[in-house]
């Protein structure tokens, strides 16, 4: 079960919604399992950071326009945006503590 | 759950699930630690068209969503995690996960193989950006595209095949002239007009990091020296894979070629690990085969234990 603090954002809504603060995205689709592995570590980030960390999802196979303009090819790809700006991508199966620190270099 | 167990299997593949089974049926009650690809490597693939019993075969997900919950069924349990590190110098063994500590007196190691990359740099750079090591996973990404899959057995054929469906043409390249793959998978794919094969040919260079995306291979022939470039958009690796040992290097006995080194059935050279599936074995390497050794791996701790007084 996801967590209620991930939203679930769609090629109409996402530059609206990367544009303030610290925002990660996880690119995902129905099909793809090593993104159902990494669906908990989000989920269990959206608890720990809530507050200070927006966790967004976007399903590939139903939003075409966005994963192109970032270059995505494969997924899991998490990226995360500070006040609209690209600051990191993440491709593939991670670490959660990776993810964390991450994160946390952005957050100061 | 208790952290001091009698058996504690690392991996959850056809080999540590089936180690889980016939542990759990022994009363053994055995924790399993899934690790980050739990379910291995079928969890990755289609159609699994060579598991005894199914005669029009059975998706790998679901396989392995069986095979957990047989296991399961009979006690198994089964936790999420990596393990960080284990020590083997003194029994009871310690597992580390994450910042969690747990003991087994036996423990089988089933953490399998993983897709081994080119080792030109410049692939892993681009992964997740054009150059990819699962079809099933990203070949969505190349629908009405070009690609190639470098590679000549089984699993090159089989993601040759699916991105056959998705992207207007599969290149195969290949280092040799007569490929690995089994004679049905060859059949297949020489059979499905938007595949074609490139022979004696290997990979230098894949364009453009630059531009953060796969735009050309650069080819070379490798009997006339010969270079060429091959404009695609993608590129699927599937040369083989390495065994996941970095957990246990140094304190079992690894083979030359990185495996670890089993005798008399599943035993490792540490009294009371074992080790089963894809880590210990690159000869065979089919999830029948991974999950046979799993068995013996259980069947051997079993023994092991009962000896020790455990």
């Amino acid at each position: 079960m996801a967590s209620d603090k991930v939203k679930t954002v769609t090629d109409a809504d996402f530059g609206e919604s990367v544009k303030k603060g610290l925002v990660l995205v996880d690119f995902w689709a129905e099909w793809c399992a090593p993104c159902r592995r990494i669906a908990p570590v989000v989920d269990q980030l959206a608890e720990q950071y809530d507050g200070r960390l927006t966790v967004a999802k976007m399903n590939v196979d139903e939003n075409p326009a966005t994963p192109p303009s970032y270059m995505i090819r494969g997924i899991p790809t998490l990226l995360l945006f500070k006040d609209g700006d690209l600051k990191e991508t993440v491709v593939g199966l991670t670490d959660r503590d990776d993810l964390a620190r991450l994160i946390d270099r952005h957050l100061s | 759950m208790s952290t001091d167990r009698q058996v504690i299997i690392i991996g959850s593949g056809p080999a540590g699930l089936t180690a889980a089974l016939y542990a759990a049926r022994a009363n053994l009650s055995p924790l399993v630690i899934e690790g980050f690809e739990a379910g291995g490597q079928l969890m990755l693939t289609t159609m699994v068209e060579n598991w005894p019993g199914f005669r029009d075969g059975i998706m790998g997900p679901d396989l392995m969503a069986e095979l957990r919950a047989q296991a399961s069924r009979f006690g198994a349990e089964i936790v999420q995690g990596d393990v960080t590190s284990v020590d083997l110098s003194k029994r009871p063994f310690t597992v580390n996960v994450g910042g969690k500590a747990f003991t087994a007196q036996a423990l089988i190691i089933a953490t399998g193989a993983s897709a081994k990359w080119l080792e030109l740099g410049v692939d892993k750079k681009l992964s997740g950006r054009g150059v990819s090591t699962c079809a099933t996973c990203d070949g969505f990404f190349f629908k009405g595209r070009p690609v190639a899959v470098v590679g000549g057995g089984d699993t090159a054929l089989e993601e040759a095949i699916y991105l056959s469906k998705l992207a207007t043409h599969v290149t195969v390249i290949h280092r040799r002239d007569t490929l690995r793959a089994s004679k049905v998978m060859q059949d297949k794919a020489m059979a499905t007009p938007n595949i074609s094969f490139v022979w004696n040919t290997e990979v230098v260079d894949i364009k453009d990091p630059d531009k953060g995306e796969v735009t050309s291979l650069v080819l070379r022939n490798n009997l006339t020296g010969e270079t060429s470039e091959l404009a695609v958009d993608g590129v699927f690796i599937a040369i083989g894979h390495t065994p996941n040992t970095s957990l246990v290097k140094g304190q079992v006995v690894l083979e030359d070629n990185g495996y670890i080194r089993t005798e008399k059935g599943s035993r490792t050279s540490v009294p009371g690990v074992f080790a089963a599936g894809d880590v210990q074995d690159h000869v065979y390497r089919q999830a029948v085969t991974a999950a046979g050794s799993g068995c013996m791996a259980a069947i051997d701790a079993e023994r092991f234990l009962a000896g020790t007084g455990h």
